[in-house]
């Protein structure tokens, strides 16, 4: 009997082949991948003259887009790290999920900070002049360190299902099947091999959160090093986290609801698990808040020469519309749907998921242009198109093209491997049995 | 003694003039296509070659080298030996005349529309007067641009001045926002520069050639005073607004007029810009009172 549902799991839960709806959305991802190299390409050949960039807005969507990466990518810690630790088991079948969206959206992170190069054929210049009193070192330190824990994080899970996978050998596929022997067929279920992992994950768990945190609290430092209106501030820190917290929330809830409906996984990613999860972005969504509140209303009571314009335009100027659409999208509105049951519920949940997720991308886009167009001295000397910042086609292109890039790598990574831990689900179930 | 130090001055720079173009042709001051289109005129001077010996050339061959040979960047980095410079700007001279800002952009050949110099209409509030007020690189002893650029592309020397490394810059534009001067611009697409300049090897010291994808500003003119000038934003300016000089020898000059600088900063109470974010400028302000012109702002009409 018992076998029987472990049968069950493993068939359930193997990855599977692409459908019709799966080869339209890979055939879409792909050509705004494609859309998006093509303008890179013109980037790199008339330089970033084809940017709206300019002197005073000198960083646009393509830092915002990055800011934006490097929060969602966060929620890889919070699931696997932070839960597993406070031993929470609900979380088990979204463990992967998560982790594939940080190692994914950390690696476009790194990319679209290349993007963003002047320079980018002096990359290398960072290894061999680099100093290690800019932020921008340690950036690349601890983002690098995140990327490869997040990878061994993804991979040491996933060492039992290798095995599982490789015994269904006819259908695999003959390149499949190397791939998963090249990367697993040393794992032979040994209580000693398990014993390591489980000492490897845990030691990965506890060091990933303070490198989490470091990854985008330098991130936020990139901005509040500086003098400038709207950045210099000491609760930047923990008001990125935070936000980052809440966004990686919101793409999971988005993930759960894709995975369950496409490949049927309602036994799995369950509505409780819904619930639950809807309830952690509530909270997420209500420190998030908190953090604004500190973040614009301590600035805005004292309203100080320099902080007032740039205070002005998003309240009520020129940047307004996206600030009360960001912060009722990502906060407001989702805290309002979940924090009903019945807002908990997989279609709301998804729904608010989207809200969360889109208006934290358009949050980042705030933090980083109106503080540029609101220098300390005048914007003077320069030609008109200088004063304002709409990115162009080539910038959305190839902002939009490294969101499909990420798409399309957790696309990829659910169609090769299976998306839910299929070992720790029959694990927890015999558990669960037994109790 | 003015005269004396002038024509030492002068003989220097002529021995250099000449050194260098004994050393760029390997001893042999001019080319031979060349010399079959000059005739010898007959009159010699005497020059003092890189050997230190003193040589007798004919006056129809010497022809000015078009730009002193720069110190290797290397040199570039450290600065001036025993130089603090120090730049003092009198508000209560300048009417925006901009002679500043078009020499330095033709000097620097700056890409059009963009300029190092700034000539800011200033009013601090309502009822307060207005004035202009120009900006260059304030060359901050605290430089906050320096302190953030992950290569070591724009550095401090020991004279005082920050300078880019425009074949290091990766071009991530942090010092921009950075520095709360706004006084630095980017090279968003390929210069427009001649091809004879563009080809040149990037020296520190003139900030020339500006290339694609890395940032530029103010530099003080440094090859300029290595060479005993002034940068070229205080010889263009007619009313002598900008005023130039090393704080260690505590004398500033436009050129006409030299003076003591501290004196002048106590006499007229000198100041700095955003003092209270404590990046020690190099640059000082005098407030513009007495003024010799009063405040016309035609730049509306003007576009």
């Amino acid at each position: 009997m018992e076998n029987l549902a472990e049968n069950k799991i493993v068939l359930d839960l193997l990855p599977q082949k692409f459908g019709k709806q799966g080869q339209i959305w890979v055939v879409c991802l792909l050509a705004i991948c494609a859309v998006g190299f093509y303008a890179y390409c013109r980037q790199l050949y008339y330089g970033l003259e084809v940017t709206a960039l300019r002197d005073y807005a000198s960083w646009g969507i393509y830092i915002s887009n990055f800011v934006f990466f490097v929060a969602i990518s966060l929620v890889g810690s919070l699931i696997t790290a932070v839960l597993r630790l406070t031993d929470v088991h609900w979380s088990t079948p979204l463990t992967r999920i998560a982790e594939i969206i940080a190692v994914s959206a950390i690696s476009f992170a790194g990319l679209i900070i290349i993007v963003d190069m002047g320079r980018p054929d002096r990359f290398y210049n960072l290894f061999t002049h680099g100093r290690l009193q800019s932020p921008i070192i340690w950036d690349v330190i601890v983002i690098t360190t995140y990327l490869f824990i997040s990878l061994l994080l993804l991979y040491f899970p996933l060492l039992p299902d290798l095995k599982i996978m490789i015994a269904f050998k006819d259908k695999n596929g003959k390149w499949l099947q190397k791939l998963y022997e090249f990367l697993g067929s040393f794992w032979k279920n040994k209580p000693e091999q398990f014993k390591i992992t489980d000492k490897a994950i845990n030691i990965l768990s506890i060091t990933i959160i303070p490198v989490a945190f470091a990854i985008h609290t330098v991130t936020s430092w990139l901005f509040a090093t500086t003098y400038r209106p709207g950045w210099d501030s000491t609760n930047f820190g923990a008001y990125f986290i935070s936000g980052a917290f809440l966004v990686g929330a919101g793409g999971v809830l988005i993930a759960m609801y894709v995975f369950r409906t496409h490949y049927k996984l309602e036994k799995y990613i369950t509505d409780d698990h819904f619930d639950k999860m809807g309830k952690v972005v509530v909270l997420l969504a209500l420190v998030y808040l908190y953090f604004n509140i500190n973040e614009f209303l301590v600035p805005a009571f004292k309203m100080k020469k320099s902080e007032e314009e740039h205070l002005m335009g998003l309240f009520t100027g020129e940047f307004s519309p996206i600030f009360w659409f960001a912060i009722s999208a990502s906060m407001l509105i989702p805290i309002l749907i979940l924090v009903f049951k019945k807002g908990r519920k997989p279609k709301w949940s998804f729904f608010a998921g989207i809200l969360v997720v889109v208006g934290s991308w358009f949050k980042r886009f705030l933090i980083v242009t109106p503080t540029l167009l609101h220098p300390f001295l005048p914007m003077h000397d320069v030609p008109k198109n200088y004063t304002t910042y709409i990115p162009t086609w080539e910038e959305w292109a190839i902002a939009g093209g490294s969101l499909a890039g990420a798409l399309l790598v957790i696309t990829f990574f659910a169609r090769i491997f299976p998306i839910i831990p299929i070992h720790e689900t029959i694990i927890e179930t015999e558990s669960h049995e037994k109790a | 003694m003015k005269t004396n130090e002038n024509s030492r001055r002068e003989f220097l720079a002529t021995t250099l003039f000449a050194g260098a173009a004994l050393a760029g042709c390997g001893g042999n001051p001019f080319t031979p296509d060349e010399v079959a289109d000059v005739k010898p005129s007959g009159e010699m001077v005497k020059l003092l070659s890189v050997d230190g010996e003193i040589i007798e050339v004919d006056k129809a061959f010497l022809k000015p080298v078009p730009e002193m040979p720069s110190v290797p960047n290397s040199e570039a980095r450290v600065g001036i030996p025993g130089k603090k410079f120090a730049m003092v700007i009198d508000l209560s001279r300048c009417k925006s005349v901009k002679k500043c800002q078009s020499a330095c952009n033709h000097m620097h050949h700056i890409h059009p529309g963009q300029n190092w110099i700034k000539v800011y209409p200033m009013q601090e509030s309502e009822k307060t007067a207005p004035y202009w007020q120009p900006t260059t690189c304030m060359h901050c002893d605290e430089p906050p641009c320096v302190k953030v650029c992950p290569v070591d592309a724009t550095f401090k020397r020991k004279d005082g001045i920050v300078l880019i490394d425009s074949d290091r810059c990766v071009g991530c534009r942090f010092c921009m926002a950075a520095c709360p001067y706004s006084s630095r611009v980017f090279n968003w697409e390929e210069p427009q520069i001649a091809k004879e300049i563009a080809d040149k090897p990037y020296s520190c010291e003139t900030s020339i050639p500006q290339k694609k994808g890395t940032v530029g500003k103010c530099d003080f003119c440094p090859d300029m005073v290595r060479q005993g000038g002034l940068p070229h934003c205080v010889s263009a300016c007619p009313n002598g607004v900008f005023f130039f000089g090393d704080i260690l020898e505590d004398s500033v000059t436009n050129g006409a007029e030299t003076f003591r600088f501290s004196d002048l900063i106590k006499d007229k109470s000198g100041y700095r810009l955003m003092e209270d974010l404590g990046t020690k400028p190099s640059v000082y302000y005098l407030p513009p009172v007495n003024r010799n012109f009063p405040f016309e702002n035609n730049e509306g009409e003007k576009k």
